[in-house]
């Protein structure tokens, strides 16, 4: 029941009239051990639902930050296979619910049954593939995590036609994520002027939450959003933040501390209650 | 076979697609609109065939290499001269259609990828001519081996910008435009250069191409007497001069169509661009095709001596045709590209692009195994002279480790006999790579 577990907090957070705050982290960056004690900092700062990104050598759709992380982590030896096995040690201890935000090659080379299977025996609750567009994911994604109850979430952007809003609407389950401005994840200075009109075109016609992300990197942003979105994503502000830790010299505790702290922060303005155990 | 593929939404059979990040899907069918409309406008065809005329100087000849074929023996070898364009390769043909396309969709600024240079030094004069922004993504590795051609692009306007992430090659050039796109796509056009990427790049791209055996089937019927070449030979990179080549030889069957690859330094990963014998299906910029890539799903380094060549995927079109078994792809090294460049150069006084040596060097190993009434039609798709570094580089390396490992002479006896040697020589090596 993975896509109920997302269901779940979004319908609890819209009782708390809050949006949900969901970070990103790249899955082995910088490697897999210091993964599992980021994944615990996400949850006790206040994470509702975490992205973890699957590292691939070319990621188009990525800054230069996540680039970055992409590259420390397959330099330690990161393999899809191994992000999940350990999503599958830390998943029932985490509690919240986890999304893979992924290209389709390292899915493809898997094969998309094996990859749905494992995800799903993993714990994992919903995925994300940047490079999949609905009309491509429907023969070749979309039937396999429908077997095994994984969220497909799909994108929407500031190009998206009404068409494709509906199209992808009915092709996601769990929330949509809208793509906040044009561009590449990472930092920018503001997020657009008619974003919270935007996000409401885009909730009417996808009928299901609306989580944005891109370029989100301040408290202040992330309340602003949390106005009018129903989910906050912030990626590369918190993968800046691990890169510079562990540029410093910063040991696993270190950087657990660092991250607890800024996830903390960040979700402070969010009125959050207890939601763990839930699960 | 020509008409059916791709369908509307670019597979060309289980290959292709539109691979796209969500904020690209619009700006795409936007763009397969545009091009749908425009290509069969009179006044956009005109403008075109004007400027391919008069500014690109086409038709490009189509040249009997009678010194070669005698020295051979056996088919007669005709090359389709595209070195002899403006800019010095095929690439203006697509790149001068695209930005043409730009022009007429509003876009002021256009990007462009490049490998050797020769797409990004396209797209500069296109920019140039047609007064749009340009700015051209280049490995620094390429910047490195193909130098000439940063100079050539700055000097026509272009900003050039060196993309040092992943291997510093086409692959990450790539990455780097589709990242720039995805930021500018409301006043940018992404003149992608070759038969790749998301739908409609690849038929558009081979469209512009096309041209090329078109021009080349109705020069033979008058040189030769017969519109059909026995065998057409294309180098594949991507894949751009190749389908340029074959595209009106596709429903007759009587021609051989041989793309031929870059067997780099060997059969190992990281050491080719090989994706016939070495690739899995995958997905890579935008489409579904043969990648070079470890069991997980990485993309892997490839190597050539040819900067556009060096490239881990190949365009969805060719995986699809060698499905049908209607292109037979084979593979040249390093060595015999640069075999092939001295013996084209010694004999026939053209210096071919390292790229274009691929196909050449398939041309030196199958013409004397083929009666003199036999015709070989070879894409000479760019000329040799931004080579001249890499090429002398090459071979001042080779010597050395030659007169180091006590290998006797090279260096004396480096005339045409050693070249030919080395363009015959490693056959049963690349038969060995070759099956799949």
């Amino acid at each position: 029941m993975t896509t109920q577990h997302i269901n779940r907090v979004f319908e609890a957070c819209a009782e708390e009239k809050r949006a949900a705050f969901i970070p990103f982290l790249c899955g082995g960056d910088p490697d897999l051990a210091t993964t599992r004690l980021l994944l615990r900092a996400l949850v006790k700062g206040g994470a509702d639902i975490i992205e973890v990104g699957v590292p691939f050598s070319d990621p188009i759709a990525d800054g230069p930050v996540n680039q970055r992380a992409a590259c420390r982590s397959l330099e330690s030896g990161t393999t899809l296979t191994k992000l999940l096995a350990l999503i599958g040690e830390e998943r029932a201890a985490l509690g919240v619910p986890i999304v893979l935000f992924t290209y389709f090659n390292p899915i493809f080379a898997m094969g998309v049954e094996r990859f749905a299977t494992a995800a799903a025996e993993a714990g994992v609750d919903g995925v994300l593939c940047v490079d999949l567009p609905p009309e491509e994911a429907a023969e070749a994604l979309t039937p396999a995590l429908g077997r095994v109850d994984l969220a497909p979430i799909f994108l929407l952007a500031p190009t998206s036609s009404k068409e494709r809003m509906r199209l992808v609407g009915e092709s996601s389950r769990g929330f949509v994520y809208y793509v906040s401005r044009l561009g590449v994840t990472g930092a920018a200075t503001d997020t657009g002027g008619d974003l919270g009109s935007d996000v409401k075109t885009v909730k009417r016609l996808c009928k299901m939450p609306v989580a944005v992300g891109f370029g989100i990197s301040t408290q202040e942003q992330v309340k602003e959003v949390a106005e009018f979105a129903d989910g906050v994503v912030v990626g590369s502000a918190l993968v800046q933040l691990i890169e510079t830790a562990v540029e410093g010299g910063a040991s696993g505790e270190e950087l657990v501390e660092v991250l607890y702290a800024r996830v903390a922060a960040l979700t402070a303005d969010l009125a959050r209650k207890k939601l763990l155990g839930i699960f | 076979m020509r008409s059916t593929v791709p369908d509307e939404r670019g597979h060309f059979g289980i290959y292709g697609g539109q691979y796209a990040p969500e904020t690209l899907m619009a700006p795409l069918a936007e763009l397969a609109r545009a091009y749908d409309k425009f290509k069969n406008k009179r006044a956009f065809k005109n403008r075109l065939n004007d400027l391919l005329a008069n500014y690109v100087g086409r038709p490009s000849p189509l040249y009997f290499a009678e010194r070669l074929t005698e020295q051979l023996q056996g088919a007669k070898i005709y090359l389709k001269r595209e070195d002899l364009l403006h800019t010095g390769a095929h690439k203006i043909n697509n790149a001068l259609g695209q930005a043409l396309l730009a022009q007429e969709m509003g876009k002021k600024r256009v990007i462009a990828e490049t490998g050797a240079g020769q797409h990004g030094v396209a797209s500069a004069t296109a920019a140039a001519l047609l007064g749009l922004d340009c700015v051209v993504y280049m490995g620094v590795e390429d910047m490195r081996r193909q130098r000439l051609n940063v100079h050539r692009m700055r000097m026509l306007g272009t900003e050039v910008r060196g993309v040092d992430s992943g291997s510093q090659t086409l692959k990450d050039a790539i990455n780097e435009a589709m990242r720039d796109w995805v930021t500018t796509v409301k006043t940018t056009h992404y003149i992608l250069g070759s038969v790749l990427g998301p739908e409609p790049f690849p038929r558009m791209v081979r469209d512009f191409h096309s041209v090329i055996g078109e021009e080349a089937t109705r020069q033979l019927k008058k040189q030769n007497g017969t519109p059909n070449p026995n065998v057409a030979i294309a180098c594949v990179g991507g894949g751009s001069n190749a389908i340029g080549l074959f595209h009106v030889f596709l429903d007759q069957p009587g021609v051989r169509l041989i793309g031929v690859e870059a067997g780099g330094r060997g059969p190992a990963l990281g050491e080719h661009a090989a994706r016939f014998s070495g690739g899995r299906l995958g997905v890579l910029h935008g489409t579904k095709t043969l990648v070079l890539q470890d069991e997980h799903g990485q993309v892997a380094a490839t190597h050539s001596i040819s900067a556009g060549l060096d490239y881990p995927a190949v365009g969805p079109e060719h995986v699809f045709l060698k499905e049908k078994d209607r292109i037979e792809y084979t593979q040249a090294t390093d060595a015999e590209a640069i075999a092939a460049f001295h013996r084209l150069a010694s004999t026939e006084g053209i210096l071919p692009a390292l790229e274009s040596s691929h196909a050449i060097a398939e041309a030196l190993r199958l013409a004397p195994m083929l009666p003199a009434d036999q015709v070989i039609l070879v894409n000479l798709s760019g000329r040799g002279d931004k080579d001249v570094e890499s090429v002398i580089a090459y071979d001042e390396e080779h010597q050395a480790i030659q007169a180091e490992s006590g290998v006797p002479g090279s260096e004396a006896e480096a005339g045409t006999e050693t070249y030919l040697d080395a363009a015959t020589e490693p056959l049963e090596e690349s038969d060995e790579l070759g099956s799949n």
